[in-house]
Formats: C-alpha cells, structure tokens, sequence
C-alpha cells in the first residue's frame, strides 16, 4: 500500500488536494480557539448552514460560489454577532432561524439552478477536495492568508475581547469592529474549508484541535500553536488514509483530528496519573469562597 | 484642589426597574474613595457608568476632564472588574493575562518589548504572584485570580484604578498582599475608587467614603463606623454571591 500511496500522492490533482486541505487545517484552529474561547464552539458550524444559502446563489446566477458564500455567510456572522452582543434569550431562537433559514434557503435555492443535481450538493456539504483545481487553490491560499493575518497577527487584541470583552472596553479597544471583523472571519474560514472537509463539518475543524490542545496545554499562545499543528497532522493524515481506502476525504481528516483528540486524551490521562504518583497527592486546599453571615 | 479624574453628574441608570437616580460623584486625583453600600443598591452600577460600561439613562459622565464619548486616554484607567470573566476552557497563563493589562498603552499589538515586560514583571511582582506567571489562571485559587486582575490594571500604569469589589471572598493573605499593592499605588501618586462591602485592611488608607443606598448617594465623607456586631474585632463579613447565570451557548451575556 505504501507504493501505491507514494503513486497516489505523485498525481496533481492529489498534491491540489493536500495543499488545500493543510491550508484549512492551519487556519480553522487558528481562527476556532477564539469561538471556544467565547463557548461559541458551534457558532461555525450555524455558519456553515448560512452558507449553502450563498452556495446556492451562486449557483443560480452562474457566479462563483465561494464569492457568493463568503459574502452570505460575513452577512450571517455580522447578524449572528449583533444577536449575541445584545445577549437576549430570544436570540437562541433567532439564531436558530437563521441557520435553518440558511441550509433550507440553499437547498432550495440549488434546486432552481439549471442542470445542477444532489451530486453538486453533496460536494458543498462534505467537500470536494479531489476537485480542487489550480484557480481554487490560489483561491484557499490567499483567504487562508486573510485569515491567519487576523487570528495570529492580532491575537492580543482578539483574545482579550474573548477573554473579558468589558475589560478590553475600559482599554479603549475598537471592541464592536473587532467582534465585527472576527465575524466575518469565521465566515471567510467557513467558505475556505467548504471545499475541503465541507460545509456540514467544517466546525470540527476548528474545534476539535482547540479541544486537544487545551488538553496538554498551560497558556494560550501555546493551545494555538498546538491547535494549528494538530490541524496541520490531523489534515496530512486524512488525506493520506482517504489515498489509501477510497474513502470521502473531509470525512477523515475530521475523523483523523478526533483520533487525534482521543490519542491525546489518553496519553495525557497517563503523564497527569503518573506524575501524580510520583509526587503524591496534590495538598493544596482551597481557602472558602465564603463565610455565610448567620 | 486637585483636578477630577472621574465625575458623575446627575447620573441615572435604569435597566426594567430605576438602578440609579441623580448621582452626583467627583473623585479628585490624589484621592482614595471607597463606594459603599448593601447587595444590590447600585454601587457597583455607579462605578461601571463612570466607565462608560453601563449606559446612562440621564446625565453626563466625565473622566479626566473629557465627556466619556471623546475619552481616548484609556491607559490613564486600570479597570479591576469583580471576577475573572467566565472565559472558555481555552487555558490562559497568568503572564498572558497580565499582559493584557499593557494592551491600551501599545496601540497595533505586535511583540511585547522590553518596557511592557518590565511593567508586567512589576505588576506581578506588586501583588506577590511572579512565581506563578507560567500557571494556568484556573489552576489559581479565587483569591490569587483577583491578584492576576490587580496586576492585570497596574501592568497597565494607569493613574486611575477602579476596583469592583477587589476583596469579595478573598483570603487572608491575598486581602494583604493586594492592600500592600494599593498602599504602593498610592505613595506615587495614584487616584483608587473602589467598591467594597467592607473595608478590613484597606481602611487606613481611605480617604472619603460614598455610601449608595436604593440608588442614590446617602453619604459622602468621612468613612462611617461599622454598627452593631458589623464593628465586632474579627468580624468577617463576607456574603454568599449569587451564582452567576452559566452561559448560553453564543457566549455570556
């Protein structure tokens, strides 16, 4: 099998496909941690849904999809974040209208659209990596360069907003432009991984590695560093099992990175059990929160 | 007189029901106020208008001179809020948090230079956690997570500190280690608002006490002496907080 992978991985449409499916697996994580960091973990993946909508138009009026995607989905993200920032409990239905509304809208909207079949949907919704073609590329490159400017370039200022929004206020930070701008940062990152692990799983990207990361890590520089990497690993070995068994790429890159989760969860349960043996018993006793005035 | 840093006047804050009616407040540069008051009478409100956190119904906030819309001077405010924010499970070193504190004061963020990892080093230094720089702020205990917050606002060198109930179930030692850093910040010169429910060891260093009860200002002088078994040696008045509301699945509210 290792012949024949060597040869698979020789072809170019193959290499297209590698190329863009470590793009994604570099940039989801980066732009993710800020969402976990939020507890807006699923955020992505209502992102994803609002962004068949823009597939769809696309598709109706012979534009390319991706422009029409990115630019439904930054709409989705900026209403999706004025939603949050007014924090009301009515929102949680909002949201939920608003990404039903978008998967809904774009299978319909598919469906209008001359000559294109369940075929064409599917690749949206699961990714179509072995499809990607030289333009495409060029395309995911240079968003993925968009992104990875913003989460990693001002990650001072964006972990802040997501670690304590009101104490970056009292900095004088732009906070309402930066919600704004990582919005519409999801949404590019959403429309970049469309064609790789696909609409529908595009969250476990940028997710899942945030998750193994913070398992073994202390700070967050450090989470999205490992987060990246894992990204990086959990795509190269998607790919190359895809290579070997034939099977849908974004489906096993994202099963690589809960393996990855899985792996990591175990051996950091059995460093964690054996440095405790070794030094005993932790004996640090928290001082009470409180004493109740009776 | 010293010129005000913050001034609150005929403030009102109303969110279903009035939380703050016509305040009026002044804090002159030099001073140490604390903001008294019950659970639930608006002090931690009136501090949070002043910052521009709350929005004010009627009135007019300013801070340093300037209307708070036109307010750049950020760095002169180390904001001190009552907890760390809720945050995600993504870990964040103690270091990295006080970092934060120098964001107002570097304009675009790139690498920390020297000064601000000096301002970092001191600030840790100031409320005695420089050994715990590389731990995670979970792994800290509630007292020490409200020290990572005090380094987190000197970091920053402000001329203000405003602190939202800094000592609320803090321990012992913390409660010192933070009155000694206060003590500092004011020999060289910094102005303190701060909300307390009691004072314990900052007491001394008070300079004017504000007394908010039902939303207005009942008293604004010198600090009122505890009454009944509140003035008893060993007293610790602590009360139990409400649970904080566990967020919703787009974040805090």
């Amino acid at each position: 099998m290792n012949v024949n992978l060597i040869e698979i991985m020789s072809l170019p449409f193959m290499q297209r496909a590698l190329l863009g499916a470590l793009i994604t697996g570099l940039i989801a994580p980066s732009l993710g941690i800020y969402l976990v960091q939020r507890r807006m973990s699923l955020i992505g993946d209502g992102i994803g849904h609002i962004a068949l909508t823009g597939v769809g138009v696309g598709l109706l009026t012979g534009t390319s999809p991706v422009l029409t995607a990115i630019i439904v989905s930054a709409l989705g993200a900026v209403a999706v974040e004025l939603i949050r920032e007014r924090g009301r409990t009515s929102g949680d239905i909002a949201l939920a209208i608003l990404f039903y509304g978008g998967i809904a809208g774009g299978v319909f909207l598919v469906g209008l659209a001359p000559g294109k079949g369940s075929a064409n949907l599917t690749s949206y919704l699961f990714g179509s990596l072995l499809t990607t073609s030289a333009t495409d590329l060029t395309t995911i490159a240079i968003l993925g360069g968009c992104v990875l400017a913003v989460t990693v370039g001002l990650r001072p200022w964006l972990f802040a907003i997501c670690q304590d929004e009101e104490y970056a206020k009292v900095s004088g930070l732009p906070v309402r432009a930066l919600n704004l701008l990582l919005a519409v940062m999801t949404a590019v990152t959403v429309t970049v991984a469309m064609r790789s692990v696909g609409l529908l799983l595009v969250s476990a990207l940028m997710v899942v590695p945030v998750a193994a990361a913070q398992l073994v890590s202390r700070g967050f520089g450090g989470t999205m560093t490992l987060a990246m990497l894992g990204g990086v690993i959990s795509a190269g070995a998607g790919i190359g099992v895809s290579a070997g068994y034939d099977t849908a790429p974004g489906a096993t890159i994202v099963l690589a990175a809960i393996a990855l989760f899985i792996l990591v969860a175990a051996v950091g349960t059995a460093l964690r059990r054996r440095r405790r043996a070794d030094t005993g018993p932790a004996a640090v006793c928290e001082p009470p929160e409180c004493v109740l005035d009776s | 007189m010293n010129p005000p840093v913050l001034e609150i006047r005929h403030g009102a804050v109303a969110y279903d029901r009035p939380v703050l009616r016509d305040v009026n407040l002044t804090v002159r540069s030099g001073e140490v106020v604390a903001v008294l008051g019950a659970n639930g009478s608006g002090k931690s409100t009136m501090i949070r208008a002043g910052l521009g956190l709350v929005p004010l119904a009627e009135g007019q906030v300013e801070l340093f001179g300037a209307p708070l819309r036109r307010f750049r001077d950020w760095q002169r405010i180390g904001y001190v809020p009552q907890r760390l924010g809720a945050g995600g499970g993504v870990p964040a070193t103690v270091g990295e948090v006080v970092s934060s504190g120098r964001l107002a004061r570097r304009g675009f963020p790139g690498l920390l230079r020297a000064g601000d990892r000096q301002a970092v080093a001191r600030a840790l230094a100031a409320v005695d956690l420089t050994d715990r720089t590389h731990d995670p702020v979970a792994s800290l205990s509630g007292g020490q997570q409200q020290r990572t917050l005090i380094a987190r606002a000197l970091a920053g060198e402000p001329d203000l500190l405003v602190l939202d109930e800094p000592t609320a179930g803090v321990d012992a030692k913390s409660q010192e280690a933070f009155a000694q850093a206060l003590r500092d910040f004011v020999r060289h010169g910094g102005t303190v608002l701060l909300v307390a429910h009691e004072l314990g060891p900052l007491q001394p260093i008070i300079t004017r006490a504000v007394v908010v009860h039902d939303g207005v200002i009942a008293h604004d002088g010198a600090v009122p002496h505890p009454a009944g078994h509140h003035a008893e040696p060993g007293h610790d008045h602590v009360h139990p907080h409400a649970p904080q509301d566990p967020p919703s699945i787009w974040g805090r509210e």
